[in-house]
């Protein structure tokens, strides 16, 4: 299985709120990999990749915030100009579309890993491993 | 069977049952003593029947009622603390306060004889949603000066149940002793109870599963039929609708089993509905102000006494056998009437829209003010898991179907703020549903 579990979050936007959600993980002893925040107004939701995705899912359900786990891709994008332009030509050609995507480096990997949210999740990954593009792994995050 | 079915469902079926035409003779006959007996007894009538032209002897059959002038909240405000009584104190066992959240609080009082007519109003009420001997009532009003709690608790002594007073508050506390002591009703306000689910389902209990609990009397403050489906889907309880205030003495009258309308007591109080501007007398099925005359009180009693709740009344023969008038569902008081660019909102409309859209939790607050001219109406929703979606665009979609469908039943645009659950307070009591900062 390729796909990965990204938790999303529901939150306010006021002072604290992204404090209470990185606290609650913190405490739990959950790493973050990757995380972005989309806004709008008075809300916003913050959606992350985690080292423990259930663990994670559950100290924050448990804290009493609206979560949800959505799949997700994380595809390896080439550090390069061009890296993302190879990944999103492929998947549009295809007629896939993104609903969104977000990106990360790690410290070890030359490899930059790209998460998105697509609108047809197996037709993404065929398309992609057809075009030599390679996705990571549950496991390849955790241990990142 | 039906002599021995009636021996369960019915308190005192003899009057439960009474046909029409004697109910409103005995009516009419406690009317003319009540009125000989407001003007003897209170000075404050006496002056008041004297401005409306009226004396005792005027009224003769039920019809005459109309002559009668009309008692206002604000008498008992300006007689505070005791000048609407009727009988000396050493004739008085209990008082109660009213919170007074407008002004002053308004003082009420009961004779023995008074206590005993409440609690036997209620007698037949909980009779009449199947509670008695065996019950455990777990009574989860507030206690003292506020007339929930000791209501319900001599109510639910009387038909033999067995009362566990937990009053309001130390919520994780109230739902061991539902478990531990095997609760089969509750009585406290429906927010509170949608509060004690909450944090119930927090500690792993569910109430459906978990606990004996089948019924809930549920009143102090407006609610809808929309809230009534969504706990007795959520927790499997059959929930009733409580009337009453304390100007009437306390919680009164409930709905019986079938959910259609709460019954009221007319050998006990007399009800009409009234148009609130003109004061004429509104036929059965229009809804109006609710005005009511204590038939058999006698510390405070009251003659056409404004109450405020807007209401309708259904005279139709009721499925369960009373003969007594039902008071359909109560959009609210008067009071809590909010007014947005000339346009009347009451709070349980808001209510009923809310609770039927899925992605929204059980509370909500709406919070009114001014911008310039223009009067501005904000709701705040929670948005629960169920209908929660990472893509921002869903969530202002979302946002954008509840304040159309709020437009299309109040006729008012509102807008909507969605936030965290558990962000808009909950109460012990009556919750606080509208914030006018125009006032402040």
């Amino acid at each position: 299985m390729v796909a990965i579990k990204q938790i999303s979050l529901f939150v306010e936007n006021r002072p604290g709120r992204m404090a209470k959600v990185s606290k609650t993980l913190s405490d739990a002893g959950v790493n973050i990999r990757a995380l972005t925040v989309a806004e709008a107004g008075d809300f916003g939701v913050i959606r992350m990749v985690v080292d423990d995705p259930e663990k994670g899912y559950k100290v924050l359900h448990e804290s009493g915030f609206t979560v949800s786990e959505t799949e997700v891709l994380a595809v390896e994008m080439k550090d390069i100009p061009g890296g993302l332009y190879e990944i999103v030509n492929a998947l549009g050609e295809n007629e896939v579309n993104v609903d969104y995507a977000y990106a990360f480096v790690t410290t070890k990997a030359e490899r930059a890993l790209l998460i998105i949210r697509v609108d047809n999740i197996e037709k993404a990954r065929k398309v992609l491993t057809g075009a030599g593009i390679k996705l990571a792994t549950k496991d390849e995050i955790q241990k990142i | 069977m039906d002599w021995l079915m009636a021996m369960f469902d019915y308190w005192n079926p003899q009057i439960e049952r009474m046909p029409r035409e004697d109910l409103a003779k005995l009516q009419e006959d406690r009317l003319k003593s009540m009125v000989h007996y407001v003007y003897d007894h209170s000075p404050f009538y006496k002056e008041r029947f004297k401005e409306a032209g009226v004396v005792p002897s005027d009224i003769k059959v039920l019809g005459d009622l109309a002559k009668l002038p009309f008692t206002y909240k604000v008498d008992l405000r300006n007689t505070y603390p005791t000048g609407m009584f009727s009988l000396p104190r050493n004739r008085i066992v209990r008082y109660h306060v009213s919170s007074g959240t407008t002004g002053k609080p308004t003082v009420v009082g009961y004779t023995k004889d008074d206590i005993e007519m409440w609690s036997d109003s209620l007698a037949r009420a909980l009779t009449s949603i199947g509670l008695g001997r065996g019950d455990v009532i777990q009574v989860g009003y507030g206690y003292g000066l506020f007339t929930g709690g000791l209501g319900l608790h001599y109510g639910a002594e009387k038909i033999g149940a067995t009362v566990l007073p937990t009053g309001t508050g130390n919520t994780e506390r109230q739902i061991m002793l539902m478990q531990d002591l095997g609760s089969t009703a509750i009585a406290c306000t429906p927010s509170y109870f949608l509060h004690i689910a909450e944090v119930a389902e927090r500690m792993g209990v569910s109430i459906r599963d978990d606990t004996s609990l089948k019924v809930g009397v549920f009143g102090a403050e407006p609610w809808s039929d929309e809230t009534r489906r969504r706990i007795e889907e959520a927790t499997g309880i059959k929930a009733y609708d409580i009337f009453g205030t304390s100007e009437m003495s306390g919680p009164l009258f409930t709905e019986c089993r079938e959910q259609n309308g709460i019954h009221v007591w007319s050998d006990l109080f007399l009800i009409e509905v009234i148009d609130p501007k003109t004061g004429e007398q509104l036929p059965d099925g229009e809804t109006g102000e609710l005005v009511i005359t204590t038939l058999n009180k006698w510390a405070i009693p009251l003659i056409r006494y404004r109450i405020g709740d807007l209401t309708k009344i259904n005279s139709e023969p009721c499925a369960c056998g009373r003969t007594h008038p039902r008071l359909m569902r109560i959009l609210g008081r008067t009071d809590d009437m909010i007014v947005i660019r000339g346009i009347n909102v009451f709070p349980s409309q808001v209510e009923s829209v809310l609770m039927t859209i899925p992605e929204v939790g059980d509370h909500y607050q709406i919070i009114v003010d001014r911008k310039g001219p223009l009067d501005i109406m904000k709701v705040m929703v929670e948005v629960t898991e169920t209908g929660f979606s990472d893509k921002i665009g869903d969530l202002m979609a979302l946002s954008r179907r509840i304040s159309r469908e709020m437009k299309g039943v109040l006729n008012v645009v509102a807008d909507v703020e969605l936030v965290e659950p558990g962000t808009i307070p909950r109460s012990e009591g009556k919750a606080v549903r509208v914030i006018d900062k125009r006032k402040v």
